[in-house]
């Protein structure tokens, strides 16, 4: 399908619409504008057992208005770009702001920090654009029949998908900045199904997945490849059971030990530390984790899922340390959280359309070890390897974890059975200072990536004796 | 053909700015004829079915926090997606604008998922209302009420939250409120409108006492007006002394146990158990797809004999409620576990057609940007004959769960998890310490068969929740009595 290549002209349309929306709101009475505007495009293929499930096609965008009146602010958004529409949004957001309460900490930031010029970050790929639903149906097709063809134990599937967003954004502000640029992302997941009959009298199923994605065509894994590593990720638990409440190591899997480092950040961060709703604050500058553990949010990684050339706030972005061999680094920070803890931003704001900005991460790394997975996992007596984590389990203010796990028990070293149905449970602060093993299978996959990591031990809730 | 469209019954009172332009007497009115014609241009490749959706939504949120008000945001989307099956597959697309060759185009691109079929556009013929219920009437909507009222509900909340401890140290509360118009067309004739009005008040406090920190949250809403608050049960500084309750009682909190033990779940709230357990393993999909652990279990005892389980899309200003759901069928009430035993399953067109029966009204899409899958509405246990004192009494030793965040299920083999922000350990009959948040994991056809005592006192839950499935969020609700369960895993730190 043509017409959907996000190109240079498209940014400076929309960064256009963003400056033409900041001067209609000054015009409006507003002391300070900025205005952020999405234009993208999305294609799903979906098929099951061979078959077209969905194939969903179609572009939009947005555009969303956040003003200072009086130090005063409010946030709007909308679809329509018509300049009558945004002449009324403009208009209405000004009057809307005047029922707030004066904030003496939103003001904008100083226009000499916005950023001047921007890095070349290589977020577009137009190869990605060029695929047709026809392609990405033969793609998705050809995976679940590798998944099926793998291994005969497969005997259902929930589908495969190949997926791709392109989009590009502008923000500007009053303050000066205008800033635009275009990214595209392609992902394809198998996942297969099995019928799990080890326990004869209470048949299960067991579903699986596994999955690729790059914001480059050519960097995407083969969509066979997709499929029969998924099918082996699934075919593994079958069988899987409960093990009996106890004291083990619990070593996470790279699938999961992201989600452990996306926890750190969220107590980790500018906004959680002014509102006091992190266990972590005033511990910057103090041994918050093993000294094993070091975190990097680097949002200049060319080609990566989570880089952005400026932030939220239209201040350069940077690489910020944010735990360096377990001590806790300055909070990443918006310029409002850095304001309300008496400090300067760290480049690391995000904002959605119609939301105020907050501190977010880019490409959050928690970096490689030297152990290998497999030697890790040998040198691990006892102990629970953990694949997937279910479930919300978690208390910011006091660090209290418990999750759902699902993985395969380890004995003297070895992966011996599948686990299903237990939980896993410590203090946050407990499980960070006990990673006592590395390994080196870091990959920048998604945006937060952490290597597989050990814990030495937590609490598994299970079976009672 | 008709030329009128359709009414739907609180339009009348809105002002122009929360009127969708595409309904009658609006900027981009959208009649039978035009809608005929984008149907035919959609079934023009082949398509065997073709509908299309129309979404307008306003809404506006209010934010308080150290005591300022501090954000106000307003929004408005709309939009059209345009569906065409042709047999178990579907083709999707969406427009943000009412200009007829962006609709047509939609209507075009939807339809090349039967490619290789016919080559002209089709006629459809007569597009005739579908008559529809009235579960929320809301004479005023609050988007028309002026700001101030609203912001004065913020300050009541915080104020109240203050005033119920010195301890607590901090208060956030928040407004949301919306009106979402629709407006759908198939190709099998019919014609569909509603106005769903929806607002959710949020209050979270944190207490402080030494170097103890605790939160806790307190909130509702659902279908209604600014009548909602009118009920001194659920008023503002309710939900504000709510809130501050929970933090002050979690300051106490002590390390959960670990391991197998019985649970009495407290009622209302505790219904997300319902939800996550069975609800989502008896969306049709999941069984028509055979993915689900209750595919082919239509008659089968899956639950202790004391439970019965609907899906009721009729309770009135309920957060889950709908007149009529997003592909033109009346919400309805269904049964889908009776005294036990697996009756049925919650529908959309789609899995309707494949099982052959009629539609559950059960069809929902987050918005116009997404197809209909089968959700649940509002799903409740029905309530038994136990004392819930009694209930509590029975257990030498256990849990007591009252507040939740949260819950997640895997729906090929039913394990379920759910996440407890305000529980009790129960030792000989009687709720003793607060525990720390824990979860507690089960197997969903497992946990109900375990049911073994169920409360008279049913009730719903204030409609806080909301639903996730394949990236699409829809509004629900829940409800139970006081449940016991003979054993669950309890996921503290305790072994």
């Amino acid at each position: 399908m043509s017409g959907v290549q996000v190109t240079e002209q498209t940014i400076k349309e929309l960064c256009d619409v963003a400056q033409l929306a900041v001067e209609i709101a000054k015009r409006a009475g507003a002391d300070d504008a900025e205005v952020l505007v999405r234009d993208g495009s999305e294609l799903t293929a979906k098929i099951r057992l061979g078959e077209p499930e969905l194939v969903q096609e179609a572009g939009s965008r947005g555009l969303g208005l956040r003003v200072l009146k009086d130090g005063k602010r409010a946030v709007t958004y909308t679809s329509d770009l018509r300049r009558e529409a945004l002449e009324a949004l403009c208009a209405e957001t000004v009057t809307l702001a005047g029922y707030a309460e004066r904030d003496e900490f939103s003001e904008p930031p100083d226009p000499s920090l916005l950023a001047k010029s921007f890095p070349e970050l290589d977020l577009y790929d137009p190869k990605v654009a060029e695929v047709d639903a026809a392609w990405a149906l033969k793609q998705a097709i050809a995976g679940e029949a590798a998944a099926r063809n793998h291994d005969k134990r497969v005997t259902n599937s929930e589908g495969a998908t190949w997926s791709r967003v392109l989009g590009a954004t502008a923000f500007a502000t009053s303050g000066g900045f205008v800033g635009g640029y275009r990214g595209s992302y392609a992902s394809f997941v198998v996942e297969p199904l099995c019928d799990d009959t080890t326990d004869s009298a209470n048949p299960k199923k067991r579903n699986g997945y596994w999955w690729t994605a790059s914001r480059f065509l050519a960097e995407l894994e083969a969509a066979e490849a997709v499929g029969i590593e998924a099918a082996r990720r699934t075919v593994a638990t079958l069988g899987s059971r409960k093990v009996d409440t106890q004291e083990c190591a619990i070593v996470f899997d790279p699938e999961v030990s992201r989600s452990i480092v996306g926890t750190i950040f969220s107590v980790a961060n500018g906004s959680s530390f002014w509102r006091k709703s992190s266990y972590l604050v005033g511990k910057e500058g103090e041994v918050i984790a093993s000294p094993l553990v070091t975190i990097v949010d680097d949002p200049l990684i060319p080609r990566a899922p989570g880089s952005r050339p400026f932030d939220g706030d239209g201040l350069p972005t940077r690489k910020n340390s944010v735990v360096d061999k377990g001590v806790l680094q300055p909070v990443l920070c918006d310029v409002y959280s850095a304001r309300k803890l008496g400090r300067e931003s760290t480049g690391s704001a995000g904002r959605g359309i119609g939301g105020n900005p907050g501190p977010t991460t880019s490409n959050l790394v928690m970096q490689a070890g030297t152990m290998k997975r497999d030697a890790l996992i040998r040198d691990t007596k006892r102990g629970l390897y953990v694949t997937s984590l279910m479930g919300f389990g978690f208390n910011p203010i006091t660090g209290d974890f418990s999750r759902g796990a699902v993985g395969f028990w380890i004995e003297n070293g070895e992966l011996t059975f599948p686990v299903s149905e237990v939980t896993i449970a410590a203090n946050f602060d407990e499980i960070l200072k006990r990673i006592d093993a590395v390994a080196d299978d870091l990959e920048l996959r998604s945006s937060t990536a952490a290597p597989t990591f050990r814990v030495s031990h937590m609490t598994l809730a299970g079976t009672s004796k | 053909m008709a030329t009128h469209c359709y009414s739907a019954a609180m339009t009348t009172t809105l002002p122009a700015a929360l009127r969708a332009p595409f309904s009658t007497g609006g900027a981009n009115a959208i009649d039978a004829a035009l809608a005929n014609k984008l149907l035919g241009l959609a079934l023009a490749s082949g398509g065997d079915y073709a509908d299309i959706y129309f979404e307008f939504r306003v809404s506006a949120d209010y934010a308080l926090e150290e005591e300022q008000i501090r954000t106000l945001g307003r929004g408005i989307t709309l939009g059209l997606g345009v569906r065409v099956t042709k047999g178990d597959a579907t083709g999707y697309a969406y427009c943000e604008d009412l200009a007829w060759e962006k609709m047509a185009h939609a209507a075009k691109t939807a339809g090349q998922i039967a490619i290789g079929g016919g080559h002209a556009p089709v006629n459809v013929g007569q597009l005739t209302d579908v008559p529809k219920p009235s579960f929320y009437a809301v004479p005023t909507p609050s988007l028309v009420v002026p700001t101030q009222d609203k912001l004065a509900l913020l300050r009541a909340a915080d104020k109240a939250a203050r005033a119920f401890d010195t301890r607590i140290v901090k208060v956030e509360a928040s407004f949301a409120e919306s009106i979402r118009e629709v407006l759908l067309f198939t190709s099998d004739g019919r014609m569909a409108s509603d106005v769903q009005p929806m607002l959710r008040f949020g209050v979270r406090a944190v207490a402080e006492d030494g170097g103890k920190r605790q939160s806790g949250s307190g909130g509702g809403g659902g279908r209604y007006g600014l009548d909602y608050f009118a009920d001194a049960k659920r008023d503002a500084a309710a939900h504000g002394r709510e809130a501050a309750r929970v933090a002050i009682a979690m300051l106490d909190a002590r390390d959960a146990p670990a391991g197998e033990m019985p649970v009495v779940l407290g009622p209302g709230d505790s219904g997300i158990l319902l939800h996550e357990a069975v609800g989502h393993g008896l969306e049709a999909d999941f069984n028509r797809k055979e993915t689900s652990n209750y595919t082919g279990q239509i008659g089968k005892i899956v639950a202790s004999s004391l439970c019965t389980v609907v899906d009721d899309a009729t309770i009135v200003s309920s957060r889950g409620a709908m007149n009529v759901d997003d592909e033109g069928y009346a919400g309805q009430c269904n049964t889908l576990i009776e005294n036990g035993v697996l009756v049925g399953y919650m529908h959309d067109r789609l899995s309707a057609k494949h099982y052959g029966i009629k539609p559950t009204g059960n069809g929902r899409r987050e918005s116009f940007r997404s197809m209909p899958l089968p959700r649940m509405t509002n799903t409740s246990l029905l309530g038994g004959k136990d004392n819930p004192e009694d209930i509590i009494k029975s257990v030498k030793r256990g849990i007591y769960a009252k507040r939740f965040s949260g819950g997640q299920v895997n729906i090929s083999n039913g394990d379920f998890l759910f996440s407890l922000t305000e529980s009790y350990l129960i030792e000989d009959g009687k709720l003793t310490a607060p525990l720390k948040g824990v979860n507690l994991i089960g197997n969903g056809p497992e946990v109900l068969r375990r049911v073994d005592m169920l409360g008279s006192d049913f009730e719903l839950s204030d409609g806080i929740w909301t639903c996730g499935k394949d990236g699409q969020s829809v509004p629900v609700n829940v409800g139970t009595p006081t449940v016991r369960i003979a054993s669950i895993t309890v996921g503290g730190t305790q072994a």
